[in-house]
């Protein structure tokens, strides 16, 4: 039994904004179910207890003093986006219907 | 003069300091070196001899006016694209940066900077270090220079092969499940990953914020620990940086290379011998490096770290999560590509046509995979169980360093494998990283020294140490190089 479908392949790249070809989403279902059939042994691991880790470092609430600094410059920033226009990122059109 | 191609980091800087070479000199020979070298091997993906050359300058200018100098000043190093550099390219080998220029220097190449280090520029990498090979950078592999036919590791397989082949003294490399010593191991280099937090991940373009660290590469043990004490340290603009002294690490080094082990206990992991896929000449060496250290005067005793064999699939679950939220970035607004703008798509189509078309294929795969792993309804089988499994292989670790002083293993199952050996089937690439993976998820340091061969090509010990005893690892890895015979890359 497969631990994934095409269709769900499809779904997960919309969700994560890749227009994947139907040629990915062929490759992409038969790797990532080979990938999830490997993973799938660690739920054999008893584990319902065991408080997760998500992080080595125990730190938690790293504050530093709120002291103003210089940012870096609009020009620099703007220097390095696809688009821009007057000192702002400019997108592409974000609402369906014409104003 | 010698050729300042085949030394040490710490004799070049050396040769600088007492006036035999200018560092402008070196700088040039490692350039002449690249121009003529590289195209077999790309390593890099961009040399910035401008600014080499204008670093080493400084260093010649310090030197004249009676300043006192760095222990690496002038010494030349190699910086995986991973790492912003300021006005100096930075792709992360993807297409979708193609053409960034940062705006600001990561923390690494600030000190970089700092200490007198000339970056001559930018190595090839696996795309956003998402490999064990560099078959997945977005501009072509980087080639073994033990054979050209075959994978240098990865993900920091430029930064690995520009050190084996010579290009550059040192380099620097990220490690994530393995990204600094597998290519290591397999180049015959030194690779050194540092306790996670130990070396600032500011300016690190991210992958998986909870394992990514920085760390160096080097020709031998005692050089590796001179670059991790440039770069180490607390930075308040990472906020997993440890707000601790570095340890000790040069110190230590100079220590372990008396030779001596007398006195400390080592771990060999028992769950590791028993691994299938091991390939018999690799296990054959390792073992002679065990008995290595134990003439060394070293007690080598067996511990059980019963969760190991389980770090693989919790790494391949936690770290595509991560991976899926980080690379949400690239959304086409704010910095490098953008696709399919043509006035009448929406923001969301063209997001989706750029990241199509600006990622490869295995950072689809894992941004895929992380998306499910997170979505509800698999969070808690999936994403949630491998931070408990987390906490279990970091309890194994807790218990072995209760009984020995560091543990050692090989470093990666095989040698340097042929180029698209793997690449057909994820899982078989995957398994590069078994040995290393269970350090990422603990947070101790853990090093790659050089370990003989197998059928002619590098194999590498592992000598695994406990969080923030980076020392430990280095002494250990430094007495056990004064067993091996240096390995040199056969010259072209």
């Amino acid at each position: 039994m497969s631990a994934i479908s095409r269709d769900e392949v499809a779904h997960l790249a919309r969700l994560a904004r890749l227009a994947v070809t139907e040629d990915e989403l062929d490759r992409f279902a038969g790797q990532l179910d080979g990938i999830l059939q490997s993973v799938a042994r660690i739920g054999e691991v008893a584990a319902d207890d065991i408080p997760p880790t998500s992080h080595s470092v125990p730190l938690t609430n790293v504050l530093r003093a709120d002291e103003p600094e210089p940012s870096l410059g609009r020009d620099a920033v703007l220097a390095a986006a696809p688009d821009s226009a007057e000192d702002r990122f400019r997108v592409p059109r974000i609402l369906d219907e014409e104003e | 003069m010698s050729d300042v191609t085949k030394l040490s980091a710490s004799e070049i800087a050396a040769l600088i300091a007492d006036g035999s070479v200018s560092a402008v000199e070196v700088a040039d020979r490692y350039l002449d070196k690249i121009a003529a070298e590289d195209g077999d091997v790309h390593a890099f993906l961009h040399i910035d001899a401008d600014g080499a050359r204008a670093a080493a300058a400084a260093v010649d200018a310090a030197r004249a006016a009676g300043e006192e100098l760095g222990p690496l000043a002038g010494v030349p190093v190699a910086v995986k694209d991973v790492m912003a550099t300021k006005g100096v390219p930075t792709t992360a080998a993807s297409k979708i940066l193609e053409g960034w220029l940062p705006p600001y220097d990561a923390t690494v190449v600030e000190r970089l900077k700092a200490a007198g280090t000339v970056i001559l520029g930018k190595t090839n990498m696996d795309e956003f270090a998402m490999g064990s090979s560099t078959e997945y950078s977005a501009y072509g592999p980087t080639r073994n220079p033990w054979d050209l036919d075959r994978i240098p590791g990865g993900s920091s397989g430029g930064s690995a092969a520009a050190v084996a082949a010579g290009l550059a003294p040192l380099s620097i490399g990220t490690d994530t499940g393995g990204s600094i010593r597998q290519p290591g191991a397999v180049t015959g280099t030194v690779g050194s990953k540092p306790t996670y937090g130990g070396t600032s991940r500011y300016g690190l373009i991210a992958f998986s914020s909870s394992l990514d660290t920085p760390g160096p590469f080097a020709r031998n043990v005692l050089d590796a620990a001179l670059l991790h004490e440039v770069i180490a340290g607390h930075d308040r603009r990472d906020s997993t940086s440890i707000p601790q002294p570095v340890p000790p690490v040069v110190e230590a080094a100079r220590e372990g290379a008396r030779g001596d082990l007398s006195g400390m206990r080592i771990g060999v992991v028992r769950e590791f011998g028993t691994t299938e896929g091991a390939e018999p000449g690799v296990i054959a060496a390792y073992q002679s490096g065990v008995d290595a250290l134990v003439k060394l005067g070293a007690e080598v005793v067996e511990v059980s770290c019963p969760h190991f064999s389980y770090a693989l699939p919790a790494y391949y679950l936690i770290s595509p999560s991560e991976c899926s939220s980080n690379l949400a970035r690239f959304d086409g607004v704010r910095y490098g590509l953008r696709v399919g703008d043509d006035g009448q798509r929406s923001l969301e189509e063209v997001m989706a046509l750029t990241r199509e078309a600006g990622f490869g294929a295995e950072v689809k795969r894992r941004i895929i995979l992380g998306t499910y792993a997170l979505s509800s309804g698999y969070v808690d089988e999936y994403y949630g169980q491998a931070q408990k499994v987390r906490t279990l292989i970091n309890r194994d670790f807790t218990a072995a360093f209760e009984q020995v002083d560091a543990l050692v293993s090989p470093t990666t199952p095989f040698v340097a494998f042929p180029f698209g050996s793997r690449t057909g089937d994820p899982v078989q690439m995957y398994l590069a990283d078994l040995y290393t993976i269970p350090s990422n998820l603990y947070g101790g340091p853990a090093i790659s020294v050089p370990c003989g061969l197998s059928e002619g090509l590098p194999v590498g010990m592992q000598v695994m140490a406990p969080t923030m005893r980076d020392d430990v690892m280095y002494k250990v890895a430094a007495a056990f190089e004064t067993t091996q015979a240096a390995l040199v890359a056969p010259a072209r």
